[in-house]
């Protein structure tokens, strides 16, 4: 059975006298090397670039508010629900008389915490929401953390800024924006 | 010996220490840039200005690290087996003529530690007592992969210093003297330079050198696929560190021992003309003195691309197989370096300088004719 066609047949012939001074298949293989020593490299140093990781990828939650400023998510909880990692936490309240303002249904979520430990960034919650709220931005990447307590992500920071609103791009125009902020703003 | 010659003599042998330090360790960062470029990556940048302080964060990390003894391990061998390597590397640069001499108002100071008439014999000597630092390395230990390594590290060294001596003889035959500085002085033209007059015994030495540095391709003291680490598995922080630097040491001094037999260490083509006219213009002393710094410049030119090499053919060439390279050792390389030395010698008698390059005029028409007989490859179909 042949499972590739990349195997070779194992040959055990005696070496020629060529091939036995080894010296000409080192030097071929110093040439070799030393042609890549002068080539140009792939690295793509990290922190200071940054690659454009594509439309559909699962960075940073994101609780969205609508057009008018409002939050969309009503604390229902199915993201909770559907979240296999249980990351997710809400205490839900209802919305008083002049709140109209800053939420969009008459229940919301007074707490909406994630625990990025335990978040696998799987994007359940994502399709959960009835409400289109909760969204992983495909633009940036949770920060590192060093401390336990800076784990638990509440709604201030999940919850979107006005004045930097993310919006999805499922256009291919969108390629190749190097840092994050500014790729946010070119797709609005 | 006058006091300011005895002074002299103190600050070039700091200076010397100094830059033997210097040079390994920053051939510790060396080896890695190399191993980078080689490999299409970019290696370490983080540390300072293109990664230039990571031989101070390595040796930082290092000294903090566990200094861990095992406790069946014979406790005092085990500390001793590093410093052997170390002092051994250390000593060997003593003898090494790394200019001509420095002229310092009625005194001409050769740039050498010591001069001695048998420095290439003070080498050897010194080398050959490195592989005990090694030895007692992997036996105070008390593990077998440790002792195994070191058993390895130290036939695989007895075994290529005798090739490894016997393609010197050659060299010492042509120059009549053991001393580092004739051997250099003997190579004054540039077709005289050893490496035209003993092209085989050329490709002998490095080999051996190799062998001698435990470097890749010969670096089976420490293979970690079959001896865990070698010589040094229960080795950490700083004492492993000290015999990782003895290594970088080592291949510093054969560097500069290898440039020194065969490149004419720190001569240069048309040396002769550009101290002569640097003496006109300057003046006999300060143009002197320019000449020699020149010498110097182009003697650790010469070096540094040893060294350079040294990491080119750790980083292309795969590891022998243990027994491949005790049949290269002793079935190749030292019935090579014995027939090298009779056809020097013969070569002399009839004062003909060139003489071994009939062995590698044969050498090649054997390759060539063995090639052309060998039954022609079949191809194989590549990947579709």
């Amino acid at each position: 059975m042949q499972l590739t066609n990349r195997s070779k047949q194992v040959s055990n012939k005696e070496m020629t006298l060529a091939e036995k001074m080894y010296l000409p298949a080192v030097i071929s293989g110093l040439a070799i090397t030393i042609r890549h020593f002068f080539r140009k490299k792939p690295t793509i140093q990290y922190p200071e670039v940054k690659k454009y990781l594509g439309p559909i990828y699962r960075g940073h939650h994101i609780l969205k508010r609508d057009e008018q400023g409002r939050e969309r998510c009503t604390a229902c909880g199915l993201c909770a629900v559907a979240c296999p990692a249980e990351a997710i936490s809400m205490v839900a309240a209802e919305r008083k008389k002049g709140e109209e303002g800053l939420y969009r249904e008459e229940k919301y979520a007074a707490v909406y915490e994630i625990n990025m430990l335990r978040c696998i960034f799987c994007g359940l919650c994502e399709e959960a929401c009835p409400k289109q709220a909760v969204y992983l931005r495909h633009d940036k990447m949770v920060p590192v953390f060093q401390e336990r307590d800076e784990v638990i992500y509440g709604k201030d920071r999940l919850v979107e800024k006005m004045d930097d609103r993310y919006i999805r791009a499922n256009n291919s125009e969108v390629k190749t924006t190097p840092t994050e902020p500014s790729l946010t703003r070119a797709a609005t | 010996m006058d006091l300011t010659v005895l002074l002299v003599k103190g600050l070039i042998i700091l200076i010397i220490f100094a830059i033997t330090l210097g040079i390994a360790a920053y051939s510790t960062y060396g080896e890695r840039k190399v191993a980078a470029f080689l490999q299409d990556r970019i290696g370490p940048n983080r540390a300072g200005p293109w990664g230039l302080l990571q031989p101070l964060a390595d040796g930082g990390k290092m000294f903090f690290k566990e200094d861990f003894i095992p406790s069946q391990a014979s406790k005092w061998l085990f500390i001793l087996g590093p410093c052997l390597a170390m002092l051994t590397a250390l000593m060997s640069s003593a003898v090494i003529p790394f200019g001509d001499t420095i002229k310092f108002g009625n005194y001409a100071i050769p740039i050498q530690a010591i001069e001695i008439n048998i420095g290439v014999l003070y080498i050897f000597g010194v080398v050959s007592l490195g592989v005990y630092g090694i030895m007692v390395g992997g036996w105070a230990s008390n593990n077998k992969f440790s002792l195994l390594g070191a058993i390895r590290a130290a036939s695989q060294n007895i075994s290529y210093e005798i090739a490894l001596g016997l393609s010197l003889i050659a060299i010492l035959m042509m120059s009549g003297s053991l001393s580092l500085t004739a051997i250099i002085n003997e190579q004054a033209t540039f077709f005289e330079w050893n490496i035209f007059t003993q092209p085989l015994g050329f490709v002998i030495f490095l080999t051996c050198a190799f062998a001698e540095c435990n470097r890749t391709p010969f670096d089976l003291p420490e293979c970690e696929t079959e001896l865990v680490g070698g010589y040094h598995t229960e080795y950490s922080s700083m004492k492993l560190g000290f015999y990782l630097f003895a290594e970088y040491i080592n291949m510093f001094v054969s560097s500069a021992f290898i440039s020194a037999l065969y490149f004419g260490g720190f001569h240069y083509p048309f040396m002769n003309e550009i101290g002569q006219a640097l003496e006109k213009s300057l003046g006999a002393i300060t143009g002197h003195n320019v000449a020699t710094a020149i010498g110097v410049a182009a003697y650790f030119g010469k070096i540094l691309f040893f060294i350079f090499f040294f990491m080119w053919v750790r980083w292309t060439v795969p590891r022998f197989r243990y027994d491949q390279l005790m049949n290269l050792g002793w079935k190749t390389f030292i019935p090579l370096a014995i027939l090298n030395v009779v056809i020097t010698g013969a070569g002399l008698l009839y004062n003909f300088k060139y003489a071994t390059w009939l062995i590698a005029i044969v050498m090649i028409v054997l390759a060539v004719s063995s090639m052309s007989r060998a039954p022609k490859r079949e191809i194989v179909p590549q990947r579709g």
